[in-house]
């Protein structure tokens, strides 16, 4: 019964981290400079919680950090051999699963699946490559959207519906046939009212929306994971590099 | 195939908009209904239906690309689909399925020529008892053989609408072999809620509690418990939900009580609705269940008649309660009850991220209850019978009984009432197992037992069921077995996170490749490392459980596998005759000289 107002803290990896009601571990985290990897994940939408990077160990239980709430008394633990060695296979799950070809991507040196992979020290796919068929469309004058290595992350989703209000993008499919699907009957994208400054534009953490005519224009080994680690970059979300425009 | 025109689409789809008006929750209903005119889901309907609604384009096709028995391509106006659970499979379906498309000319997931038919199988229909069974256009077809084929056959070559096919083809049995206190004693409609208005809600819920009643679905959480959670819970209303989206491959215990005790069902929602304060309940009917669809209806009518449903239950001034049914479309998932609520809501069945738990942000965002057939079943009889009655049967944590669905390697498959507490040897005895090797409890998500543990009895503390009890006899290849279960979790994964998304994927690719005879040690060791990650990182139950088969099979069956594994630590899974098989089909060869090996 004090007069004192005490914050209200989680414990992560040993350190304590104070929290809000209404923030989730991840939230928490961020705030306190503290890294949990993550690739769908971005504090500026709605939390999403598919990727299954950030998932953390919750007083025993393994709980993910970007959609669970904190609560007081969690005992949290992230940077552990274990969770790494599984957040590891989940990174190479994703790249087998698409067509990732690092050496011939446009987007190689700015794409967090690569640096995620960097982060987590992953030295080889590890499991057997799906090469699955899959589509790119170059109908849009200014995008290109290479779904090859889309990681159904939903960012471009949810940009595009809470901050350009415009739906262009949307998931269809279930299982591994999930698939990044666009607001046209035609299916294209270049049908769709999609522009090259909407926030979507700008989201994908990997190379499946690409802006036409910006090819290496900034060379490899000058591009953000060239320089920084995953975990400075997404620790610093004001400061977000992404291709840059005019 | 040419692009499909459909010029006057607004107006054909015009009285389907009447009937369900303009609520985005709708969707799916009314996609279940452009599947019916179209036999798919065309672009231009799904561009009309979107503007019907208001929601974006890409939830139309998000929602109209989730559901199997949904399609964006024509599957033809008649689609015949081969039940694969083990069991069909054990009875022959494979090789019927073969037979059937050899002798119409088909290739198995492409629509004919004619745009007349297509064949496809699907996950198991809940037929176990009396496979081979198949759905025509989403009519559950039973007691196949190649007799009944070729009449099915001529029946489609004639074009004959479904309705008009001999109703031999449609009967579905009971199979009641033994009933207890669920099935066994008679029910008068009314009694449950007349029990409970006299007692009053509150002193029922203390029933509930007194009862240890646990969820039937296989989770067993107390339902005394969720209950006074939602109760308890602020919101403008409250819904209950039972969920008859009975998929787990090898169950068929929801189909029986729908269809004989829809009753006892009813009334538990009803007694639920009364404790919890919902005036609206829910019943999602799996779709593969949709031909007990006309005799629900009728039964709720008849309850509406009787003063059981809708306003001043049994004269009780203020006590407002109906059900709506909702049919699924062909997603395992949506047995989830998070998922479950998506679908309610006419979304895909993507499980939620929780909290918030449905008690308290369900249905519409509002405290919601969604319990299993049976336990709802079991929570009328509660209401009259009391708790402490129920509590004395079965074991001290598993109180009451439990229906299990029996199948496969028995001489009486069907439904079967026990208390709690039962052994597995006794089970198998009733049934008329012949030389039973192995059982799988729960169906793939739950417990391959291997003989010297039939010991072990049905119960949450040992071994807990949604229902499934798949008896195998000695001699049958549980590789093959484990190939099924892990196909069907593959086929069902919902695709939202990556360890079940591509999980389910790698751990059917390995065990098809130990299956084929190119699988060695590490293949073995890979699948521990993928069902690891699977456990640990998925977002559902459905991750969770989907390597329980191949572990358990690594774990206490290893004859299984053994003999089928390469003497060498490592081979490429690249499988270079398999490659050829392009090559073979063009030329028509399957000789000797066509294969490599």
């Amino acid at each position: 019964m004090g007069a004192l107002v005490m914050s209200k803290a989680i414990t992560i990896d040993g350190k304590s981290v104070s929290f809000i009601d209404g923030q989730t571990i991840m939230d928490a985290a961020l705030a306190a400079g503290v890294y949990i990897p993550h690739l769908c994940h971005n504090p500026e939408f709605e939390p999403h919680g598919n990727c299954k990077l950030c998932i953390v160990s919750v007083n025993g239980r393994n709980m993910t950090a970007c959609t669970m709430p904190a609560a007081e008394d969690m005992v949290v633990a992230s940077d552990t051999p274990e969770l790494d060695s599984d957040r590891q296979a989940l990174v190479q799950m994703l790249f087998v699963e698409g067509n990732h070809i690092c050496p011939a991507c446009e987007a190689s040196g700015n794409c967090q699946l690569q640096a995620a992979a960097y982060y987590l020290k992953m030295l080889s796919p590890h499991f057997m490559h799906f090469y699955p068929p899959r589509e790119v469309d170059a109908s849009h004058p200014d995008i290109f959207l290479d779904l090859n290595r889309c990681i159904l992350c939903e960012l471009c989703v949810r940009a595009s519906r809470e901050v350009d209000g415009k739906n262009v993008f949307g998931i269809s499919g279930r299982g591994i046939g999930t698939h990044l699907v666009v607001n046209a009957a035609s299916g294209r994208l270049g049908d769709t009212n999609f522009a090259v400054t909407d926030k979507a534009a700008q989201v994908c953490p990997t190379g499946a929306i690409l802006i036409k005519r910006q090819g290496y224009k900034i060379p490899i080994g000058q591009r953000t994971f060239d320089h920084k680690k995953i975990s400075e970059v997404q620790m610093e979300p004001a400061k977000r590099t992404e291709p840059e425009h005019e | 195939m040419e692009p499909h025109e459909f010029p006057h689409i607004e107006q054909q789809l015009a009285p389907v908009f009447e009937r369900h008006g303009c609520e985005a929750n709708q969707l799916l209903k009314i996609l279940r209904e452009v599947q019916e005119i179209f036999h798919f889901i065309p672009p231009a309907a799904i561009t009309c239906v979107a503007s019907h609604l208001g929601v974006p384009r890409t939830q139309v096709e998000g929602v109209a690309g989730f559901y199997f028995f949904l399609s964006l391509k024509s599957v033809g106006e008649y689609r015949l689909l081969f039940s694969n659970n083990v069991t069909d499979q054990m009875q022959g379906n494979p090789e019927l399925m073969q037979y059937f498309c050899h002798k119409l000319w088909l290739e198995s997931g492409k629509v004919s020529e004619d745009n007349l038919l297509s064949v496809d199988s699907t996950s198991c229909t809940g037929m176990c008892d009396q496979g081979p069974a198949a759905l025509i256009n989403g009519w559950p077809l039973t007691n196949l053989d190649r007799d009944r084929l070729d009449m099915i056959a001529a029946l489609i070559h004639d074009k004959k609408p479904v309705c008009d096919w001999p109703s031999m083809l449609f009967e579905v049995k009971d199979n009641i072999r033994r009933a207890g206190t669920l099935l066994g004693e008679p029910f008068e409609p009314g009694a449950a809620i007349r029990a409970t208005l006299d007692r009053g809600s509150a002193a029922t819920l203390m029933e509930m509690e007194a009862s240890g009643l646990r969820g039937r679905g296989g989770a067993g959480f107390s339902v005394a418990r969720k209950w006074s959670l939602c109760r308890a819970s602020p919101g403008d209303h409250h819904y209950i939900v039972c969920n008859a989206d009975e998929g787990e491959p090898g169950t068929f215990k929801d189909r029986v009580l729908l269809n004989s005790y829809a009753d006892l069902v009813c009334e538990g929602m009803t007694v639920g609705a009364r404790i919890i304060g919902a005036t609206q309940g829910f019943l999602y009917l799996r779709g593969e269940y949709r031909y007990l669809l006309k005799k629900l209806e009728e039964v709720l009518a008849r309850r509406r008649v009787a003063g059981l449903l809708g306003k001043n239950i049994l004269g009780e001034t203020g006590f407002d309660f109906d059900i709506e049914i909702h049919l699924g479309a062909g997603s395992y998932i949506c047995g989830e009850e998070s998922a479950l609520i998506e679908s309610l809501e006419g979304k895909r069945g993507r499980p939620r991220n929780r909290p918030p738990f449905p008690v308290t942000h369900g249905y519409l965002d509002q405290p919601t209850v969604v319990d299993n057939v049976e336990t709802l079943a079991c929570a009328a009889r509660i209401a009259i019978q009391g708790g402490e009655w129920f509590a004395a049967i079965g074991t001290t944590q598993s109180t009451g009984s439990k229906i299990l669905s029996i199948a496969g390697d028995c001489a009486r498959p069907g439904i079967y009432e026990y208390p709690f507490g039962i052994a597995l040897h006794e089970i198998l005895d009733d049934c008329g197992a012949e030389d039973p090797y192995a059982v799988q409890v729960s169906g793939p998500s739950g417990i391959l037992v291997p003989s010297k543990e039939f010991g072990r009895r049905i119960s949450f503390e040992d071994l807990p069921t949604a229902g499934a009890f798949t008896v195998f006899k000695r001699g049958r290849d549980i590789l093959q077995i484990v190939q099924n279960f892990a196909r069907f979790f593959a086929h069902e994964s919902c695709g939202f996170c990556t360890p079940c998304r591509v999980g389910t994927q790698l751990q059917k690719k390995i065990v098809d490749k130990i299956t084929h005879g190119h699988g060695t040690v590490y293949d073995l060791e890979e699948l521990k490392h993928v069902g690891h990650i699977m456990q640990s990182m998925s977002h559902c139950g459905l991750g969770h459980t989907a390597a329980n088969p191949v572990l358990d099979m690594l774990e206490k069956f290893p004859d299984a596998y053994e003999h089928k594994l390469k003497n060498f630590a490592f081979e490429p899974v690249f499988d270079l005759d398999g490659a050829l098989e392009t090559a073979r089909k063009i030329t028509g060869r399957d000789d000797a000289w066509a294969h490599l090996s």
